[in-house]
């Protein structure tokens, strides 16, 4: 597995969303996250970004368009958008950015809360290989990975990110 | 009842059509009620609907009247985007003479994903189930006196949701468990998921022989059955039964096993009151307990929608 040596460490690449961020966007830019590692990383951003940025949470597979292949998910958490998205500037933040079919799903599912003034897009690593028209606002780092294989964020006991590299299996 | 499992269960071990609860692992049941509470959160939503299952037909196939089941499940498929279409085939094809097999012939040729099925045989889902294309998957919405899982489900969904865990509860199922689906389903789920003590509750005239081989205590006296217990399940007593040599009348009824305020009384302070409904008040419930704060009668309606839903949507992204 030396590709996992490869990788940037998934700390700088949150340092470097944080900073392009930081910058950008609107001081009560709201930010939602997308289960699992988005939510985490939007817990982070709200907690050492500055400005009043409430943070919400969203589970997208009601909204997949992959249900007769791929099945329902296991788990599914619930969809938490605790501030009214009417007329809001958004930054949905995910871990990776791949197919852009998650994306096109949480925009789906915020447009069935209300009507965004805007919404970006924040990720901590492009990969490459959309399906779809979709590109981030906001990237930590943009890597080409091999199609068969799997990049996932996981967060330490101490609150820290790190990426794991691991087969492709649907 | 090895059958059963296969029947309901796919080669990969997920549920491919709920049929009963009798037979289904602790997973099945968790995972239903775990995507069941996401559901909960889209209901409360400006917008109900989530486009998971666009393009899917399902159709109600209600042998048996029922409107409120009938209706909870054309509300849950409404609201994960399937196209839904409710037959009353009490009153069409079957009066002039097709077989049940045939009108499901029928619908499976017009694409159907999905049948939802209301009869009063039990086992008639399981017959369509082992007919079905595989494609196919079958909800059983009530059969005869055997089942009636999606109430089973909502019944634990809303005492979890109340009481959090199951492992330390006493929960009495009060009333006509010979005739009673939903009793049966729901003392299935509650031992599959850990609950200690289920006692039942009624006359003995209505309650099955050998009803202790489900693992449950039996009481004839409802003050001594409802000591001490954490939930209360009510069943609705049907009227048809009172003209049989079952039971004397209904005011004799309540005054033997109607739920009172005085008898609640005997229950934990927290002790919640579950009924499937319909409710006949002053029968086997007292409007006071029926309208009162340990009365969860209400919710269970609204979490009926999510819990349907959730089996629907599970269903349907199971593979073969």
């Amino acid at each position: 597995m030396n590709e996992l040596t490869e990788l940037a460490s998934a700390e700088a690449l949150f340092a470097s969303l944080k900073t392009q961020m930081a910058s950008s966007i609107a001081f009560d830019a709201k930010l939602v996250g997308v289960y699992s590692g988005g939510a985490w990383i939007a817990d982070r951003l709200k907690a050492e970004l500055h400005g009043e940025h409430e943070v919400g949470y969203i589970d997208v597979s009601f909204y997949r368009d992959d249900l007769s292949t791929a099945g329902l998910k296991p788990t599914v958490r619930s969809t938490q958008i605790p501030f009214s998205v009417e007329g809001a500037h958004i930054v949905i933040v995910d871990d990776v950015l791949f197919t852009g079919r998650s994306i096109r799903a949480a925009i789906n599912t915020l447009f069935d809360y209300g009507r965004p003034a805007s919404i970006q897009l924040a990720v901590l690593v492009d990969r490459g290989g959309r399906e779809l028209p979709i590109a981030a606002d906001y990237v930590g780092e943009a890597r080409l990975v091999a199609a068969d294989q799997m990049l996932a964020l996981e967060r330490g006991d101490d609150g820290r990110f790190s990426f794991k590299l691991e087969p492709w299996t649907r | 009842m090895l059958s059963k499992r296969n029947l309901q269960l796919n080669e990969h071990g997920e549920l491919h059509h709920l049929l009963a609860i009798e037979g289904l692992p602790k997973r099945i049941l968790e995972r239903i009620l775990d995507t069941a509470e996401s559901f909960v959160g889209v209901n409360e939503r400006e917008v109900k609907v989530v486009p998971l299952l666009r393009g899917k037909s399902i159709f109600n196939i209600f042998f048996e009247n029922s409107t409120r089941t009938r209706t909870t499940f054309e509300i849950a498929a409404k609201r994960l985007s399937a196209d839904v279409v409710s037959l009353d085939v009490a009153r069409s094809s079957t009066s002039k003479g097709e077989s049940i097999l045939d009108t499901i012939a029928n619908l499976t040729a017009m694409h159907a994903d999905m049948f939802v099925i209301r009869h009063a045989s039990s086992g008639a889902p399981y017959l369509i189930a082992q007919h079905a294309a595989p494609h196919v998957h079958v909800v059983n919405a009530g059969d005869g006196r055997h089942e009636h899982p999606t109430q089973g489900l909502l019944d634990v969904f809303t005492i979890r949701k109340y009481k959090k865990e199951f492992n330390n509860l006493t929960v009495a199922v009060v009333g006509d468990i010979l005739h009673s689906r939903v009793a049966r389903s729901q003392i299935h789920a509650l031992t599959t998921l850990g609950v200690p003590e289920i006692r039942v509750v009624g006359p003995q005239t209505l309650l099955p022989t050998e009803i202790e081989r489900l693992g449950v205590r039996v009481f004839t006296s409802l003050d001594e059955g409802l000591k001490g217990v954490d939930v209360v399940t009510m069943l609705r007593l049907q009227n048809e039964r009172m003209n049989g040599a079952l039971l004397p009348s209904a005011s004799e009824y309540f005054s033997r096993y109607g739920l009172t305020p005085q008898r609640l009384a005997l229950a934990k302070p927290d002790a919640i009151v579950l009924h499937p409904g319909p409710m006949n008040r002053g029968v086997e419930i007292d409007s006071m307990v029926a309208d009162g704060r340990q009365s969860v009668i209400l919710p269970q309606v609204t979490y009926g929608i999510a819990v349907r839903m959730a089996v629907m949507a599970i269903l349907a992204g199971a593979t073969r």
